[in-house]
């Protein structure tokens, strides 16, 4: 059990000869608490698996420090680290069975032979290694990429280490698999109560399995925050267009007032979007009068303005429709206004709306967000 | 890359064919010569025009040729002794060499490899007569030792070729090695070793071959003829007995030979796989 605290940590790569020296993680600083699942998540490149890699010990920091249980690791060899790793590529001994891939941790611990064959066997029966098919005693090559995955988590499991570390370990799985062992890992950690820090590109899988999420770009932290934080209250524009799919609308505008009322006008077109602010947003955007913003908003908050009762007549405003895509249970509807480009996502199966079309769509403001449109941070 | 016109890909597949037989006739053909030469009489060795083939089959040769190359037992026992020895030493030091420049990063690395590499331009004539003086200052001449103890300082070719092959298994694999609790020995006799097994048995066998066939070292070091080796015991055919009895001659090459073509064929699978180092994915 334990609790990793890293702080302002900072990775450079020597850039080879002529190149410049590559910054690929820069003060980063956060708690992986005790039976979390953190997610590092990030487009790629973004630094996610240097900085897993500086807490497994496989990478050397440039500064900052990693706490481990508040003892200072960072140059503490891997081996006396005592965290597990899962490889993007599983990295199983190609000349081991696979109980002696699973139980060669815990030889080399020298851990009893009764009790190595006890964990090896109860971790194979978590992961369903003995049933239908006992694979035990097959090498990793005779397996497909489903049970070598399986097996990798194993080797990790049976070690009861610290934390877990995972760096995109479902990134070779078929879309099916994927889904499959993202529950299975859900499931194995609540069964283990384990700390596990675990990265990925995928947003999708970041979002279910998080306790709470990082989101990196560029080397730099983002935000830190739970999924439903990230998806509703992104920091920045950067987070706001990552997370989610497809991404959040952004509108860029200028905020007026008119009377007792707010206004947020599209810029650069003769026909904008007009919506009229209410409440807090009234009074956070009465802060920006005269100034440019950028409106976020999710595709599920824009609505056909006929399905509602009683659509808000401040908040919506008329559209073209471009595109028309039936994903199954509902449909996104792409939009023209005249300066964006816009998505809705509709609740119904079947597509009724026309492409062509202009149209009228209402926007849930209660649920929108604005940035700067220089630093790009949420206001 | 792959040829899309099958009519091209038949043609192409004969061409290699017709070009390996080729090859293999002209390096198979003084192999047939010697097997053929060492079943003839005497007389017919010489003859002209060549005979390809003896009249009658001289079985008796062998024996004779045992006899008369002197102790013939001793000397297989030396070469054998030998060629262990350096085989042992040479995969040994080489693979530990070879992941020292393979797997641990350390400043100059690859210029001490390159240095390494330009070790091997230099012919060994060059060398002959410092390295006899060395050896003769620490007085092993007459002994089997300048004949061994180098094996064990590594070789830069097969230094080269186990690097290749070592650079070739997945960084991964180490990796999770370390995680698992290995420090570096560990890795590189627990993984390491293990996965290179095609690459060490091929270093193997053309050391075996080299230390077996070499005439000139112990030609050079050794002195009493109780520690002369199969390849130094040949020459006794050519000098002892005034002129040359080719017959014989032939019958102890063939016997010498043996061994190694022996032991090529029981190794040849994982041999090539040793020297097409590919094969990881
Ligand atoms: N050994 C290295 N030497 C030099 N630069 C490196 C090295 N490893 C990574 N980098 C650079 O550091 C940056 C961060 O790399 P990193 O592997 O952490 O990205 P990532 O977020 O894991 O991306 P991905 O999703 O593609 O795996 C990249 O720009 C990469 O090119
Ligand atoms: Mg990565």
């Amino acid at each position: 059990m334990a609790e990793i605290v890293i702080d302002n940590l900072r990775k450079v790569y020597p850039g080879a000869k002529g190149q410049p020296d590559k910054v690929a993680v820069e003060g980063a600083s956060f708690t992986i608490h005790d039976k979390e699942f953190l997610v590092l998540v990030g487009p790629s490149g973004c630094g996610k698996t240097t900085t897993l890699r500086m807490i497994a010990g496989l990478e050397d920091i440039t500064s900052g420090s990693i706490r481990l249980d508040g003892r200072l690791i960072n140059d503490v060899a891997p081996k006396d680290r005592d965290l597990a790793m899962v490889f993007q590529n599983y990295a199983l001994y190609p000349h081991m069975t696979v109980y002696r891939n699973m139980a060669y941790a815990l030889e080399l611990r020298r851990v009893p032979k009764d009790d190595i064959r006890r964990r090896v066997e109860n971790a194979a029966k978590l992961l369903g290694l003995l049933e239908p098919d006992n694979l035990l005693e097959r090498k990793p090559k005779a397996l497909s990429g489903g049970q070598r995955q399986r097996v990798a988590l194993g080797r990790a499991i049976v070690r009861e280490p610290k934390a877990f570390l995972f760096d995109e370990p479902l990134s070779n799985l078929d879309a099916k698999m994927r889904v499959e062992t993202r529950a299975e890992l859900s499931r194995l950690h609540h069964a283990l109560q384990a700390t596990m820090v675990y990265v990925t590109h995928d947003q999708v899988e970041a979002m279910t399995l998080a306790d709470r999420i990082v989101v990196m770009n560029g080397g730099r932290i983002q935000q830190i925050a739970p999924p439903l934080e990230v998806y509703h209250r992104p920091a920045n524009l950067f987070v706001a267009g990552f997370i989610g799919s497809p991404r959040m609308n952004t509108i860029t505008g200028t905020v007026t007032g008119e009377g007792d009322r707010v206004i947020f006008t599209e810029k650069g077109t003769d026909h904008p979007i007009r919506l009229a602010m209410r409440g807090d947003l009234a009074r956070l955007l009465e802060k920006h009068l005269g100034q440019e913003v950028i409106l976020g908003l999710r595709p599920e908050h824009l609505a056909d303005a006929r399905d509602l009762t009683d659509p808000d007549p401040g908040a919506t405003f008329e559209a073209r429709v471009d595109v028309v895509e039936p994903v199954g249970a509902e449909t996104w509807v792409y939009l023209r206004s005249s300066a964006h480009q816009l998505i809705a996502r509709v609740p119904h199966a079947e597509p009724r709306t026309d492409i062509g079309h202009t149209l009228h769509f209402t926007a849930d403001l209660s649920r929108a967000r604005f940035f700067h449109p220089g630093t790009g941070e949420s206001l | 890359m792959p040829d899309a016109d099958p009519i091209a890909r038949h043609r192409n597949r004969w061409f290699a064919v017709i070009l390996l037989v080729g090859f293999s006739i002209v390096f198979f053909l003084p192999f047939a010569w010697m097997v053929s030469t060492s079943l003839k009489p005497l007389n017919e060795t010489m003859s002209l025009p060549p005979r390809w083939l003896p009249s009658e089959p001289q079985w008796q040769n062998y024996p004779d040729a045992m006899r008369a190359m002197g102790p013939f037992w001793l000397y297989a026992r030396n070469s054998l002794m030998l060629a262990l020895l350096n085989v042992v030493g040479t995969v040994a030091s080489s693979a530990l060499v070879a992941y020292g420049f393979s797997r641990i990063e350390w400043r100059g690395r690859d210029s001490v490899f390159l240095l390494l590499l330009a070790t091997m331009m230099i012919p060994f004539p060059v060398v002959m007569v410092p390295v006899y003086t060395l050896f003769r200052e620490l007085g092993w001449i007459g002994t089997f030792k300048p004949l061994w103890v180098p094996a064990f300082l590594a070789g830069a070719f097969n230094v080269f070729l186990l690097r290749q092959f070592f650079l070739s298994i997945p960084k991964d694999l180490t990796e999770a090695a370390r995680m698992d609790g290995c420090g570096e020995f560990r890795i590189f006799w627990q993984i390491i070793l293990p996965l290179a097994k095609p690459a060490l048995l091929t270093v193997a066998l053309f050391q075996f071959m080299a230390t077996w066939n070499d005439f000139l070292g112990p030609l050079i070091f050794l002195v009493r003829q109780e520690q002369f080796t199969l390849a130094l015991g040949l020459q006794n055919f050519q000098s002892v007995q005034g002129g040359t009895a080719w017959h014989w001659l032939m019958a102890a090459s063939t016997l010498v030979v043996l061994p190694v073509v022996f032991l090529f064929f029981l190794t040849q699978r994982t041999f090539i796989r040793g020297i097409s180092t590919t094969g990881f994915k």
